[in-house]
């Protein structure tokens, strides 16, 4: 199983939350809607919006990072032209967000949010700052492992995906409840991206490469 | 492949993923728009006041989907929900019997794929549910004017499609 159960009672918001009827099996004409989804065009998207450091006067503390990677569908083939989008926290752990309580510094150079459209490998890039570990209230001492919030079209509304990228060896992983939440360890791993020397940029940032497989719909054979 | 799972869209989003103009799909005046506004609660019938909503027309149109432009239809709107869990569209009607509605939400691990309906008919999607749920994919109102709550949870909970 890829994804983690709605209920997860580990993750305390999803008690309330989950719905607890399951899914209704989608076995619909070739003609419903959610087979298709929005096309985004390349004048929607600035060219600066895919580089979170240079969104103000100033550059953003914290370690530089380029993450690059491909959006792929189930079969491997590469989606082209695709809408991703990322946030994430500053170098503290701190969201430029008006109800993050943390005691950590904003950073008036760093908004930390982020897009850009797939190339025709179904690649997308971004530069940025690696994201500091951040305390939530799930539980005592709780912390998340640093993160990128991934948001993903693709060419269906059924492919549709929100996820987050982690860092290898980061040590919060194993207490995290919401990357616990997916059942297989293998799945999980799918969550981390590569550190790779080759995305590496000498005197400048180091690099990472996350790609992103989107699910089959329902209605394909299997 | 194996698919990348999903994550929840957390609490923290309202920064980077609304933008201006997002749930409008028509500019105000456009003839034919309706207004389709609603609530998101939970379990216990609390609002949501941290979700994030998406609706697909089925179509792209003309007017952008994330730069709102000259044009008159955009397929694509988002809406963060407010304080009190409540969210709004102005739309068009569908060329077809529904609109597609997709929910995001701290605590929810994974999106929730809906539909809705603007009026009950026969449908293959609404033919199949129990009676008692069927209610729950169709706006009330008429004219220009829609309604549709998502329930999360528990009494009247709303119909989500397996995708
Ligand atoms: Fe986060």
């Amino acid at each position: 199983m890829t994804h983690p159960p709605y209920l997860s009672p580990g993750y305390r918001s999803t008690i309330l939350r989950a719905p607890a009827r399951p899914p209704v099996a989608f076995r619909t004409d070739p003609d419903a809607i959610e087979l298709t989804g929005p096309v985004f065009g390349h004048h929607e998207v600035g060219s600066l919006d895919a580089d979170l450091t240079r969104q103000h006067a100033g550059e953003p503390l914290g370690e530089r990072i380029s993450v690059t990677g491909r959006i792929l569908d189930s079969a491997g083939k590469p989606i082209r032209g695709t809408l991703v989008e990322l946030w994430q926290a500053n170098a503290a752990g701190r969201y430029a967000h008006e109800r993050d309580q943390h005691p950590a510094p904003l950073d008036p150079n760093f908004t930390g949010a982020g897009r850009c459209l797939t190339d025709e490998d179904g690649r997308y890039r971004f530069v940025t700052i690696k994201p500091g570990a951040y305390p939530w209230r799930n539980h005592h001492n709780a912390w998340r492992p640093a993160h990128l919030h991934f948001s993903v079209f693709g060419r269906a509304f059924t492919e549709r995906l929100v996820t987050q990228m982690y860092f290898p060896g980061d040590p919060l992983m194993p207490f995290d409840p919401i990357l616990q939440s997916i059942p297989d360890e293998a799945a999980r791993q799918r969550l981390v991206s590569a550190f790779s020397m080759e995305l590496t940029e000498p005197e400048w940032s180091l690099g990472y490469s996350f790609d992103i497989v989107l699910g089959r719909t329902p209605t394909e054979s299997s | 492949m194996n698919p990348t799972p999903s994550q929840t869209v957390g609490p923290f989003f309202s920064h980077a993923l609304p933008y201006p103009h997002d749930w409008e799909l028509v500019p105000a005046g456009h003839a034919g728009a309706i207004m389709l506004t609603g609530r998101v609660l939970d379990g216990a019938g609390e609002p949501v006041p941290d979700a994030l909503l998406e609706l697909w027309l089925g179509r792209t149109g003309d007017r952008g989907a994330l730069l709102r432009g000259d044009g008159e239809v955009s397929g694509f709107g988002r809406c963060a929900t407010a304080p009190d869990g409540s969210f709004r569209f102005r739309t068009v009607r569908p060329e077809g019997a529904y609109l597609s509605l997709q929910v995001f939400a701290r605590g929810l691990l994974r999106s929730l794929l809906t539909r809705v309906y603007l009026e009950d008919r026969p449908d293959p999607l609404l033919d199949g549910l129990e009676p008692e749920r069927r209610g729950t994919l169709i706006a009330t109102g008429s004219g220009d004017r829609y309604r549709f709550d998502v329930r999360l949870q528990g009494d009247g909970e709303t119909v989500f499609l397996d995708f």
